[in-house]
């Protein structure tokens, strides 16, 4: 008996040493993954990402144990956080556990942090593969909190179905939601600790961002006059991001947050969306490990002497590296 | 069942660390595999000090600290091992309670199939406590002043093949 059928029984010791097979990127770990891929393509995955001290961990502590309580699912949930890693030492200190409490007893919950290794774009290298082995696993459920992200770590959106984008009241003005990045990602829009000062204004700033984006019919009041303002024909297959307002960790707005996750994964399926979202995040894939596997074929095929040669003519500016990529793939150095 | 899970803890402990430790990446450049530490507070008092300042010093050394925060139950902390699947387990008992508690979270890991995890304990630990908790299956237990590099040096020790 192998470890992958010991987690597709259920063994959770196995699925922890497997996750870290997988997270180390072993041989033993990609022969898993290879093993488990067939499982795959089941569970319902969930990006959660905003600025640091929003309240992911919390909100995420909260959406779990709305699936876990919910009447009549009841659905196994993992969770998947990512804290970042020093750039100096490699070193970690991963604390979403903290805000987990609530969670951490139940066996249909598990919880599983994770360091970013130098990663820049919000997850690790080896998130997806870790969401993949949760997914064979029987997960329904698959939360990724990422590391707290700033404006451009958006690749969270390439490996979730549906992203949640956390903002708090008083961290940034209307300009901050005009910006590209981050706030383009979100699929669902949560004002999380709204019971602070400010909250009005960060909806409103939300708001009107996405009427920019979205501009549907809608009455507007200008200099006193009613003036109705209509925008373009809207597309019934379109989704426009819902904004909740949530107070995480007294729980509320919570059960309406996770209705619209539902409502948006229904929307994917309906438009096609999900299929489109698979395709695109299993091509990043692919095209990722082959550009692994071509390096190494490359690598192995060209003398390392040969390598050191014209890397010194870079050096020396004789080469440009265009010119040095050149000769390199000739097989024939200048 | 417990057969079975020793099993898989056996074969795997000879995997996780001397296959595959290193890697080599993109002609050369190496990716060790990190030690992994959960630190934790069992029992019921709120004096965290310590155990944060050994979770930035493990962490400053390279190693990859998972923190649970306060008031753990022991079930709390051994299934937190169990997910993270660490190699190590720090705990930070200031209330007295530690003959009451590490028996049973030792008896706890046991039973998950963890018997390879090593754990530390610091805090308020009087001497002649000391040799019992030893016995028992602490590996190191370190008092007030203790030096952080004596902590990394030994955690480093502790989790070598």
């Amino acid at each position: 008996m192998t470890l992958t059928n010991f987690v597709l029984e259920g063994n959770r010791l196995a699925l922890a040493r497997l996750l870290t097979q997988v997270e180390n990127n072993t041989s033993e770990g990609r022969a898993a993954l290879t093993e488990l891929f067939p499982h795959t393509g089941k569970a319902h995955l969930i990006g959660v990402t905003g600025g640091s001290g929003t309240g992911k961990s919390s909100l995420v502590n909260q959406l779990a144990l709305y699936y876990r309580k919910s009447e009549g699912s009841r659905k196994r949930v993992a969770i998947v956080a990512v804290d970042p890693s020093s750039p100096f030492t490699g070193g970690a200190v991963l604390g979403d556990r903290v805000r987990m409490r609530d969670i951490s007893g139940d066996s249909g919950v598990f919880i599983r942090s994770m360091a970013s290794r130098g990663s820049l774009g919000g997850i690790a290298q080896t998130t997806a593969a870790l969401a993949q082995v949760f997914d064979a696993a029987g997960f329904e459920i698959i939360i990724i909190e990422t590391v707290g992200a700033g404006q451009s770590e958006v690749d969270i959106a390439r490996l979730a179905h549906t992203t949640l984008v956390v903002e708090a009241p008083g961290l940034g003005d209307e300009i901050q939601a005009i910006k590209a990045g981050i706030l383009e990602i979100a699929d669902v829009l949560v004002i999380n600790k709204a019971d602070r000062p400010g909250v009005e204004n960060t909806e409103r700033a939300l708001r009107s961002n996405l009427e920019l984006a979205h501009p549907t019919k809608r009455v507007v009041r200008h200099h006193g006059r009613s003036l109705s303002v209509t925008g373009p024909e809207t597309d019934s297959t379109l989704w426009i991001p819902p904004i909740h307002k949530t107070v995480a960790i007294e729980g509320k707005g919570i059960a309406e947050l996770a209705e619209s996750i539902t409502r948006h994964a229904a929307h994917l399926h309906q438009s096609g969306e999900w299929a489109a979202r698979d395709r695109t995040r299993l091509g990043s894939e692919l095209e990722a490990v082959l550009q692994e596997a071509l390096l190494t074929r490359f690598h192995e095929n060209i003398p390392q002497e040969k390598y050191e040669e014209i890397l010194e003519k870079v050096l020396s500016r004789d080469l440009s590296s265009w010119e040095a990529v050149k000769s390199l793939l000739n097989g024939t150095s200048k | 069942m417990i057969k079975t899970m020793e099993l898989i803890g056996y074969s795997l402990s000879i995997n996780r660390h001397s296959i595959m430790t290193a890697e080599f990446i993109h002609g050369g450049t190496m990716t060790e595999k990190k030690i992994r530490v959960l630190v934790a507070k069992p029992g019921l008092d709120g004096h965290d000090r310590g155990a944060k300042v050994v979770a930035r010093a493990l962490r400053d050394a390279g190693m990859e600290v998972i923190y649970t925060g306060l008031r753990q139950t022991p079930e709390m902390i051994a299934e937190a091992a169990l997910q993270e699947d660490v190699d190590v387990v720090g705990l930070s008992i200031l209330s007295g309670a530690h003959m009451a508690l590490a028996p049973r979270i030792l008896e706890l890991l046991k039973s998950n199939g963890q018997t390879h995890v090593k754990i530390f304990m610091g805090g308020i630990i009087p001497d002649e406590d000391m040799p019992r908790l030893k016995d028992m299956g602490i590996t190191s237990i370190y008092g007030p002043g203790a030096s952080m590099d004596d902590i990394v040096k030994d955690v480093r020790e502790a989790v070598k093949p």
